[in-house]
């Protein structure tokens, strides 16, 4: 027996030594898992403050303060569309600065004015033509160049963009206060364009807002229809589980094969307009589909069947139950599938650049068959230009597409919350 | 005018609906109310629309779906003889002409027969519009008037209705199997007339990518090369390095959420992790291209390192971070499956919690948390914004992250979004790779959906 006790002792005795090194082992495995969340949270919070921190300063464009002379001899007013306004606006500027001489200096001088100002004293003057003949103080649109060097992104150092002459011009611009930031309106009332002062969103979000429609006006109902049939009325046989693992493979294939199937089949065999904001919601209610029908059918099978049996028991037929007597209880759940699934196409590019969406439109497309982008695909067309001024541009778009995104996602998590039922 | 047509039919419905119900109400009333009807008024309302729009939906889909062919063929008969004679492609062009000149757009060249012909069209176009519209109503009209004079008590409207929708229910469901029939069908189609211009071996197992055609005979630099095994590697590269970023970090996150953490950090920190999953892609690739390379590069310079500013170590890294939460979200929910019941044995042996989770738990899980990672290897197999806007266009055949390699997706991009014509090699090559990526992340996902299943199976 002595025997026994000792060698009881000395296990405990090992199991004591070795509890030091265990529990520092916990510890360690511990502090693993947190720093695990903390570096994917720094990963967010890196990647938020990144976009806002380009994003911001894009709402905001420098606009310059010209004395502008309406010359009743350039502008008649039968050739009001077409007079020379370029003209009137180089005058302008020579007439801020009358000792600039010699071509080339007039030329960088110019180059501080946007190339849409003349577009801008021509809406002017078009739309209240008793200006002819006077001088007004106009703010015009700032160059791209000197809108980066207000904001600090490009230096002033003198080897950089601007040379000596234009940094005199620009310090004494600012000293008379003809220099000012204003909120950038052209971002959310122009469409795309070159300049990069110049461009805007508008026709992005409206080619997105066109297909997103045509995209919840089919995967709704189709995919409804799918889940109440699949989980309703479809007999359990090896057909109906072929149509299940089928659903599932759409919904993990990559959005690019969605992509080239709409170039396939609805361009080249249906002969669709390429570049439709049609033919990209069709894309994307193929690609929605499958979220829709596998939130519905969870949400289906999680109506009790207590309801069912009531319901069949007071004398309806097996579709009253479900349209009268499930379908309105699923309902939220399925809402909350097909927010969640617009939010996902909202976010995709690949398929829309497969159907062509992807060349440079200009005008704001204005119905379903009218050449179109979308904005996810314009962020991507930006973020390829060479011009400092998009990246800001960029972030910006970035930032308004990732505010859609939080308020379906908020809107989505608020149904789920309300009107989530506990049997 | 056309465009009209539906509307019309929707109120000729509407008008037939409220039709059948007043009429099912008067017969009932006569025979001694509505307690005699086998349906209630609304399902007699129901069919009398039906009656009235499915048939003329019908014919307004298969019409408007043959119309412009038939056009187009009687228009093309009466050309005169000599332009009727053209090769096809050049009577292409003189279609395109006539539908521009109908449609008020630029035309590329004008002439006598032109203009006929396109006066011709437009005069076949309205004929065929008011023909339509003729039909249509008629159809309308008489199936309202049928369906009217059908009602009676015992009919059984209900069950005539229910029929249909049980049919639409049908045809719905079919959209699904019929998405995945195109895609297998236009991917395999051009990928055949691919493979009858490069061998299916040299395809497959060829070691050089460089997908030039020549467009005239004497061209240089034309040598078409289309070795898909350089583009295979970036991609599996690519692959593996979000793999090393993603599995530690998201499995780790799910033990810590699963295990360690209280209620309150799980309800906060889940929703956030969840966020790096919404963000879409075209976002993560603008951080790679424009923040994350150029700072690698300027890290890999100052070690004396020399970093490619399209390397495939920022294009794997960022891929990495956006699957974090598909492992984590899934891991977390086969963690918090295993039985309670394994976890208390093993404390009730004496072991520490990571003991448990090591040696107990993580087993236990395994064929979750592995089917999960084949779910995430498909999806970075399948990701197109982070590489086409992070990695480079040049297949190279390399072991070394430092350096700049292409994937199947970006390559899928670039054939076509370029300017080579449809028919050429060069743009088919495009829809040979998505073939190929279409079979690996279907295995894949058979794969992984087989495991839970089986898995599934094992714990109940």
């Amino acid at each position: 027996m002595s025997k026994q006790n000792r060698e009881n002792r000395s296990v405990s005795e090992l199991v004591q030594a070795g509890l030091k090194r265990r529990y520092r082992a916990e510890k360690r495995f511990r502090l693993c898992g947190i720093a695990a969340i903390v570096i994917s949270l720094l990963f967010l919070v890196i990647l938020f403050a990144d976009i806002l921190g380009k994003g911001l300063p894009a709402f905001r464009q420098t606009h310059i303060r010209l004395n502008v002379f309406f010359d009743p001899a350039e502008l008649s007013p039968e050739t009001l569309a077409r007079a020379d306004y370029h003209g009137i606006v180089k005058k302008s500027c020579r007439s801020l600065f009358p000792e600039v001489t010699g071509r080339r200096q007039k030329k960088s001088l110019y180059k501080l004015v946007s190339a849409g100002a003349p577009y801008e004293i021509r809406k002017i003057v078009m739309t209240d033509s008793s200006l002819i003949g006077t001088i007004q103080e106009l703010w015009l649109t700032a160059a791209d160049d000197l809108d980066m060097l207000m904001k600090g992104t490009i230096s002033r150092d003198p080897g950089g963009r601007f040379n000596n002459d234009q940094l005199a011009w620009i310090d004494r611009l600012e000293k008379d206060g003809r220099l000012r930031q204003q909120f950038n309106f052209t971002f959310f009332t122009s469409g795309d364009s070159r300049d990069p002062e110049l461009a805007g969103i508008l026709g992005a979000l409206s080619g997105t807002v066109l297909s997103l429609l045509i995209t919840l006006l089919l995967s709704f109902p189709i995919g409804v229809a799918t889940a109440v049939y699949l989980e309703e009325f479809a007999r359990k046989n090896r057909w109906s589980d072929f149509i299940e693992v089928n659903i599932n493979n759409l919904a993990a294939v990559p959005s690019i094969i969605f992509g080239l199937l709409g170039l396939g089949i609805f361009i080249n065999l249906f002969g669709l307009p390429r570049s439709a904001p049609l033919v990209g919601g069709l894309v994307l209610t193929l690609m929605t589909l499958p979220t829709i029908i596998i939130s519905g059918r969870a949400a289906l099978k999680s109506v009790p069947p207590s309801i069912r049996e009531a319901a069949l028991g007071v004398g309806a037929s097996p579709m009253q139950t479900v349209i009268h007597h499930v379908l309105p209880l699923a309902m939220p759940g399925m809402l909350t599938g097909t927010i969640i699934g617009m939010a996902r196409a909202l976010g995709e590019t690949a398929p829309l650049l497969m159907i062509g969406m992807v060349a440079f439109i200009v005008d704001i497309p204005k119905s379903f068959t009218a050449p179109a982008t979308a904005l996810p695909v314009q962020i991507y067309l930006w973020a390829d230009s060479p011009e400092r001024a998009f990246a800001e541009k960029t972030s910006a778009a970035i930032i308004i597409l990732l505010i859609f995104l939080i308020c379906m996602n908020a809107s989505a998590v608020y149904l789920r919350r309300k009107f989530e039922r506990r049997w | 005018m056309t465009s009209l047509l539906p509307i019309i039919l929707g109120v000729l419905a509407i008008v037939g609906y409220w039709l059948g119900r007043q009429r099912s109400r008067k017969v009932a009333a006569v025979g001694g109310g509505l307690v005699r009807l086998h349906s209630r008024p609304a399902y007699h309302g129901a069919l009398t629309a039906l009656w009235c729009s499915l048939p003329a939906a019908v014919i307004y889909g298969v019409w408007l779906v043959f119309e412009s062919q038939i056009v187009t063929s009687l228009v093309v008969a009466g050309l005169p003889e000599h332009l009727q004679a053209l090769p096809s492609d050049q009577l292409g062009l003189l279609l395109n002409d006539i539908h521009n000149l109908v449609s008020g757009n630029i035309v590329s060249q004008n002439s006598d027969s032109i203009s006929a012909a396109a006066e011709h069209f437009s005069s076949l176009v309205s004929i065929s519009h008011a023909l339509l519209a003729v039909v249509m109503l008629g159809f309308a009209i008489v199936g309202i008037i049928l369906a009217l004079s059908r009602i009676k008590p015992s009919m059984q409207a209900r069950d005539q209705v229910e029929k249909v929708v049980n049919v639409l229910l049908l045809i719905c469901s079919t959209v699904a199997i019929f998405t995945t029939i195109g895609i297998v069908l236009s991917i395999l189609f051009e990928a055949l007339r691919f493979f009858q211009k490069i061998q299916l071996s040299d395809f497959l197992f060829g070691l050089k990518w460089s997908p030039q055609t020549a467009i005239r005979a004497d061209q240089v630099g034309s040598s078409g090369a289309f070795g898909a095994i350089p583009v295979f590697t970036g991609t599996l590269m690519i692959a593996a390095i979000a793999m090393l970023v993603a599995v530690p970090l998201g499995l780790m996150s799910a033990i810590y959420l699963a295990e360690y953490a209280p209620r309150k950090v799980r309800t906060v920190v889940k929703p956030l992790l969840e966020i790096l999953a919404g963000i879409p892609t075209v976002v993560y690739g603008f951080f790679a291209a424009l923040t994350v390379a150029p700072l690698v590069r300027g890290f890999g310079a100052s070690l004396g390192l020399d970093v490619s500013s399209e390397s495939a170590l920022v294009a794997g890294v960022v891929m990495g971070i956006m699957i974090i939460p598909f492992i984590s979200s899934l891991s977390d929910d086969v963690i918090t499956a295993v039985p309670q019941s394994l976890r208390d044995g093993s404390y009730g042996l004496g072991a520490t919690r990571s003991e448990t989770i090591c040696r107990v738990v993580i087993p236990g899980a395994l064929p979750g948390i592995v089917s999960g990672v084949l779910l995430a290897v498909s999806r970075a197999i399948g990701e197109t914004m982070i590489v086409v806007m992070a990695a480079g266009l040049s297949a190279n055949l390399t072991a070394n992250p430092l350096q700049a390699v292409t994937t199947v997706t970006v390559q899928i991009v670039t054939l076509l979004v370029g300017d080579q014509e449809f028919d050429s090699a060069k743009t088919l090559a495009a829809f040979a790779l998505g073939l190929l990526l279409f079979i690996v992340t279907l295995i894949l996902n058979i794969i992984a959906l087989q495991v839970v299943k089986k898995y599934r199976e094992q714990c109940e």
